[in-house]
């Protein structure tokens, strides 16, 4: 585990609450989100909520720097190429993919994780609304 | 379909999203005087030993949700795969889920090798898991199995750290077996001496510990033969009522009989067919 505390964890990855409030005119969205309070946005409610938010990143990672001091730089680099190409391919931010390309690449098709079972997007009752969302994703908001 | 704003796909897996309403509630009801409900665990007593052409496994039947026992036999011993059987103390969904989910992965890499998985496979897999949540799974498990290799046997703590040991016991009551087994453990003893061993130590556990009784499973595995004998032995029997507080017809004596007809007029009467097509 990474015992270097919250500060080497919360750099270089995915914020745990963005700094713009969601919902209409930056004003916080109480019936949506709940009350705010600054400690709700800097702290993690759960010990291990950073650290799984961040696992298949810090996989990744991983596997690619052993990769690089076994094979040498090429390995990664090739792989990284493969994983740039099919995650290009992927359909409309709001749209539920399979992400069969990239999970083949992982490797992940062959396992079965609590990702699987539990919470599972493929059967989420709420859906994204398409202009933010594609908004979001190509940087005009 | 309910639109919500978000600037990310949603992830599959543990969601947080309650942590801090659990804790401010949590931090409410005890001011107020009562609790949260309990998760149902299985305060246990399991373990297992190495004999000479196998591993026997063992493991009592009670699974507890604070002072009461929420279930009087329930199964304990887990499949993982037909040469490797699993034991789960703590939570009893947390060693529910995770040898299911470890069984099912154990299948997907057997079809992708080939082979018949090894017992060492599981291990590394379970302990991979187990280390990932950092022991927010309150799954303890002893591991067993028979393999190219010969038998093995692990136990597998919530943290995610193992051993492997000729004998081990895990649960409430794992104190009360390891004494018999330190006791009485012989290196390759035979299958009748081994499970007479697993019955006396979960025996130990039921009767000196609170958190496990009723019976007794065990399950002897051997190089293409797996023996789930559920259940071994009835430690604790619900005895049998002496006593019955039913009367037998005519013991009151009937004094005065008075009968009274009710007069009831008919006044619609209609039918209705069923569809029974």
């Amino acid at each position: 585990m990474n015992t270097r505390g919250l500060r080497s964890q919360l750099k270089d990855s995915i914020p745990v609450a963005g700094l713009c409030p969601q919902g209409q005119y930056g004003v916080q969205d109480t019936l949506r989100s709940g009350f705010t309070s600054a400690k709700n946005e800097l702290l993690p409610s759960h010990p291990l909520e950073l650290s799984e938010k961040n696992f298949q990143l810090n996989q990744d990672k991983m596997n690619f720097s052993t990769l690089r001091n076994i094979q040498g730089l090429h390995a990664p680099l090739k792989l990284q190429m493969e994983y740039r190409a099919a995650r290009q391919i992927q359909r409309l931010p709001f749209l539920p993919s399979s992400n069969l390309a990239l999970d083949t690449l992982r490797g992940s098709d062959e396992s079965i994780g609590f990702e699987d079972i539990l919470n599972d997007p493929a059967q989420s009752e709420m859906m994204g609304e398409p202009h933010m969302m594609v908004e979001y994703k190509l940087g005009l908001l | 379909m309910a639109m919500l704003t978000v600037s990310r796909p949603p992830l599959g897996g543990f969601s947080f999203e309650n942590c801090k309403r659990n804790a401010v509630l949590e931090g409410e009801v005890n001011k107020v005087g009562c609790s949260l409900p309990a998760a149902r665990k299985t305060g246990t007593t399991i373990c297992g030993v190495v004999f000479k052409d196998g591993v026997v496994l063992g493991a009592d039947t009670r699974a507890t949700e604070g002072m009461v026992v929420a279930d009087k036999n329930c199964s304990k011993i887990h499949y993982i795969s037909p040469n490797i059987y699993c034991c789960g103390a703590g939570t009893a969904a947390d060693t529910e889920m995770t040898t299911q989910i470890i069984s099912s992965n154990l299948e997907l890499h057997g079809l992708s090798t080939g082979r018949l998985p090894r017992v060492a496979t599981a291990n590394r897999m379970l302990k991979q898991m187990l280390f990932r949540y950092q022991g927010y799974i309150g799954a303890a498990l002893v591991l067993g199995g028979v393999d190219c290799n010969g038998p093995h046997l692990y136990s597998i703590y919530p943290h995610g750290s193992t051993d492997k040991l000729p004998y081990v016991t895990m649960g409430s009551g794992s104190l009360a077996a390891m004494a018999v087994f330190e006791d009485r453990y012989k290196p390759d003893m035979e299958e009748e001496a081994a499970k007479r061993l697993v019955r006396d130590a979960i025996a130990a556990g039921i009767f000196n510990d609170l958190g496990s009784g009723s019976n007794i499973d065990l399950c002897v595995i051997t190089k293409g033969k797996v023996d789930y004998i559920r259940p071994h032995d009835e430690a604790n029997k619900k005895g049998i009522r002496t006593g019955d507080y039913k009367y037998k017809g005519g013991t009151t004596g009937v004094l005065t009989k008075v009968v009274t007809p009710l007069d009831l007029e008919l006044v619609d009467e209609s039918v209705q067919t069923m569809d029974t097509s």
